[in-house]
Order: C-alpha cells, then structure tokens, then sequence
C-alpha cells in the first residue's frame, strides 16, 4: 500500500486516491498556432522515466483536489507532494 | 543438436539423466554480429530464430540483461488468443495461432499448446450486442466466434454464479474455441534451444549501457561486456523500451506500469480454457498442475519496480469472488509482478526508427505473450528486409501522429486505466 500525504487532508492510504498521470506534459497554449508534432508529443509522447516521476493524482475519496506527488517508479518511494498549482523541483 | 523424443527420454534414463547435451551455449560475445538483439525474453528469442531460419541470418547475437525468459515471457498467465475487432490487430494475430499450432514441433520441444477456448462474459444487453459485433468482425477474418447465450455458458462453466441474487448476472458470452493457453517457459527454451543451435550467440547478464549512432547510423552497442559492432540492432525490451529510448534521444508513445498476476493453491481439473468477466477486470484458467491462474488490472501508476501493492490484487479477487464464489475458499500460492510497455492505444509497434539500422518492437501492453511467435516472425522479417511486412504495416510508429490509431479498446491515453 502505497501512502500519499495529500496537501489538504494529510496521509492517506493509496485506496482513497487516483491516479492522473505525468504532470510534467503540458498541454500547448490556446489561441496559438500549435504544430502537428507539438499536439503528438502533447497528447501521446511519454518519458515514463525509471526514477523520480512528479505526477498527478486526485483525492477522489476525500476532497477530491488534484494534487503533485513525486515519486520513484522503481522503489514507488514517495519524496514530496504538492497542491497541483505549486511546483516541484 | 541432440532430437528430443521418448527414444532419448529413454536413453538418457540409463544414465540417470547425467549427460543431456546443454540446451544452449554460454558464449563470450564477439566484437561484431550482423544483427543484434536487445532483450531476451520470447519476442528477443522469436525473433533471433526466424532471422536465422527463415532469413538465413545467423551472424546474430542476442543481448540479455538478466536470464533469458526471466522477464514478461515468465510472468505472464500464458493465454493466446486472437479474438480482436480491427483487422490489423485480428490478422496479425490470427496469422500467430497458425504458428502455435505447429510451435512444439518445429522446436522439438513441447510448448504445451493446449487450445481449450477462451469466454470473455458479457453482463448486459449491450455487452452481447458488442460481442455480436466483435464476433462477426472475428469470423469475417476467417476467426472462430461463437456468441454463446446464458444457458450455453452455464454448461461450460456450471461453478459461476448464476444466481438470482448475483450484482452483474451472466447474459451469455463471446467464445473462440481455438484459443488457449501454453507453457510459456517452454516457449523461451525452445526458441532459445533452435536459435543457438543455427549459430546465434544468446549472450546473459549483458546490460546495454548505451549505442553507438553515427550521422543517423547505427555503428554499435555498448555494454556492461564491453562494445559490440552491429549493421543492424533490433530493441525488444518491453517494460525497459524507454529506458533505452532515452539513451537513443528518443521519446516514444509508451509508457511503463506494473502488472500483477496471481495462482491459487492446485485443485482439482475444475475449469477448462480461459474465462474472463465482463463487469470487472479479471480474468482466471486453470494450469495443468492445477493451479487457478488469476489476473487483472494494472496497479495504475507508472512502475519499473516488477511488483506491485496489495490493494490491487484484492480489487481484482473482488471480482474474481463475484463470479466464481468458490475461490474464496482456496489459498493463494504466490503472487508476482512484471512490467508492461503500455502504447498510446493498445496496440504494438514493430517498425524502423529515424536511426538507420535500428528497428523498433514495443508496446505490448499486458499481451505480448499470445503475439510471441508472430512478433519475433514479423520483427525479423523486418530487419531482415529492412521494410515492413504486410502483417505489421498497421503496427507502425508513424500511426499516432497519421491518426490510424489502432485502439481496440477505446481507453484513449490513460494507458494505465487498461
């Protein structure tokens, strides 16, 4: 069981939490030109790197906010979490 | 290379087993191969024996991290199907179970192909009428499907809830008969045994640390064994493609999660083929030891780590319980993980890259072991002639940014709901 410490309600068990994916990709800006190859590597391109991953993950059984956490894909060690509008360096 | 039949089962007893011929050599890698394959695992091995045998490429190496077989070719639960919608993925595959049925001998070596059905259930009355639409697009590719109603299921499957109380009834069921299981280490042996045989170096515990690109060429590999010189390289890594794509400045449309499986204690022969629930994912056979082999979801989070949590295995034994009640009351024996090359839509890329000489077979998802055969047949035909076959035309990179995706389960890119 993985535990994630959710900015708002603190530790919670993995069960009350799902997952969103790489929060690193961002999505190209409205009301610019984008590029066929932008749009590709928005929408399907990953690095899925072996290591630190900052992703997204919701609190859906709890206040349902959309959180940051930083985890390690091989060990699933959980270094830091965030509020989605904070950084993570 | 030694025949293996019951006259040498024989033969060999009166020695007490003490002099078979090794299975394959352990050789120290050669400073340059024509072709060299990353990744031993089925697809690597397939691959390395349908260069050598069908293309007459021999100079061949095959270069493996860990041991062969220790990764998704011994983790997964062995099933082999070709019940898909889309053509491409239905004749690619279709064209596999026409190799499994022959695999065990043309190895010389008992795959255990045991084609006994597959079920997939359906729990409403838009389940049916999709499984009616999937098995025509099956039977007009020349695959068998048979819509089976509720009463039809119960004859086959009689230990499923079929009860009044039941949240998700069973409405009845999509069946391919010639789909089945295997023995799925005994298909990494006998390609690797047949492979080392026409002269292809399987080199072990050989991690690739990196490749030798000269203006858009590939020269060579690095390893952890020193460097070996290549005209061709073939990366069939599963789970570890984007580690190496990294290492080649690439980004691919994959992403890396853990998936778990699971057996129960043996018992007795209780059910025959493979049954998979429609209203969760589960999917649960019974191996010839007697084991029940369940699996599942993924545990849906990008994971390199080959295990996974316990919150996943009892959600997917939640639906497991929900069709057949019985399996409470059986013990679990173990549980594993192993990691999946999930793509963007589903489906597998086998292609060439931007590089010269580098070629590409990934993203198999959590169904790469059915595909063995004609992955390592399509993939060596590809590096071999340096162009596609017709078989993996569809399969190729290019598919994401062109918009011919080919996603059979419409799930999108949240690859890790699959």
């Amino acid at each position: 069981m993985l535990y994630i410490k959710c900015p708002y309600c603190g530790l919670r068990a993995q069960k009350e939490f799902s997952y969103g994916g790489d929060a690193t990709v961002k999505r190209p800006n409205i009301n610019e030109e984008v590029s066929s190859e932008d749009w590709d590597n928005f929408v399907y391109m990953r690095k899925s790197p072996r290591g630190k991953h900052i992703e997204l993950w919701q609190h859906i059984a709890g206040c349902r906010q959309w959180i940051k956490v930083q985890r390690d894909t091989a060990t699933h060690e959980i270094f830091q979490t965030a509020k989605v509008t904070e950084e993570i360096r | 290379m030694q025949k293996y039949s019951v006259f040498s089962l024989i033969k060999n007893a009166f020695s007490n087993h003490q002099n078979w011929e090794v299975a394959w050599k352990d050789p120290t890698p050669k400073s340059e191969y024509d072709v060299v394959i990353i990744g031993g695992g089925g697809h690597g091995l397939a691959t390395a024996y349908y260069l050598a045998k069908e293309h007459n490429i021999r100079n061949v190496a095959i270069i493996e991290k860990g041991w062969i077989g220790g990764g998704n070719v011994g983790r997964n639960t062995t099933i082999i199907r070709s019940n898909f919608m889309y053509d491409a993925n239905a004749r690619f595959n279709e064209f596999g179970m026409d190799l499994w049925r022959n695999l065990s001998q043309e190895l010389n070596f008992n795959v255990m192909f045991s084609p006994r059905g597959i079920i997939n259930l359906a729990h409403s009355d838009a389940q049916m009428n999709a499984y009616a639409r999937r098995g025509n697009s099956m039977r007009l590719n020349g695959i068998d499907a048979k819509l089976l109603d509720r009463d039809e299921v119960k004859k086959l499957i009689p230990m499923a809830d079929f009860s009044d109380e039941v949240r998700f009834p069973i409405f009845g069921g999509l069946m391919q008969p010639s789909a089945g299981t295997a023995r799925h280490d005994a298909v990494a042996w006998g390609y690797a045994r047949q492979a080392d045989d026409m002269g292809v170096d399987i080199i072990q515990h050989c991690e690739v640390t990196g490749f030798d690109v000269v203006n858009g060429k590939i020269k060579g590999i690095r390893t952890s064994r020193g460097d070996i010189k290549a005209k061709k390289v073939g990366l069939c890594v599963a789970g570890s493609t984007n580690i190496l794509a990294e290492k080649l400045n690439m980004t691919l449309p994959i992403e890396t999660h853990v998936l778990q499986a699971c057996v129960s204690e043996p018992v007795k022969p209780l059910l025959d083929g493979v049954v998979t629930f429609g209203a969760g994912h589960f999917y649960i056979s019974q191996s010839d030891k007697g084991e029940m082999v369940m699996g599942g979801d993924l545990d849906g989070y990008n994971s390199y780590a080959q295990r996974g949590n316990l919150p996943t295995i009892q959600h997917v034994l939640t639906g497991g319980l929900a069709l057949f009640p019985f399996l409470s009351r059986l013990k679990m024996l173990r549980t594993w993980g192993g990691i999946m090359d999930m793509s963007m839509d589903g489906s597998p890329i086998i292609d060439k890259t931007h590089i010269e000489g580098l070629y590409l077979n990934c993203g198999w998802c959590y169904g790469g072991f059915k595909s063995t055969p004609v992955s390592g047949w399509t993939f060596a035909h590809t590096i071999a002639q340096d162009q596609v076959h017709e078989l993996n035309s569809e399969l190729r990179l290019n598919r994401f940014s062109t918009g011919h995706l080919l996603d059979e389960k419409g799930l999108g890119t949240k690859t890790w709901i699959g």
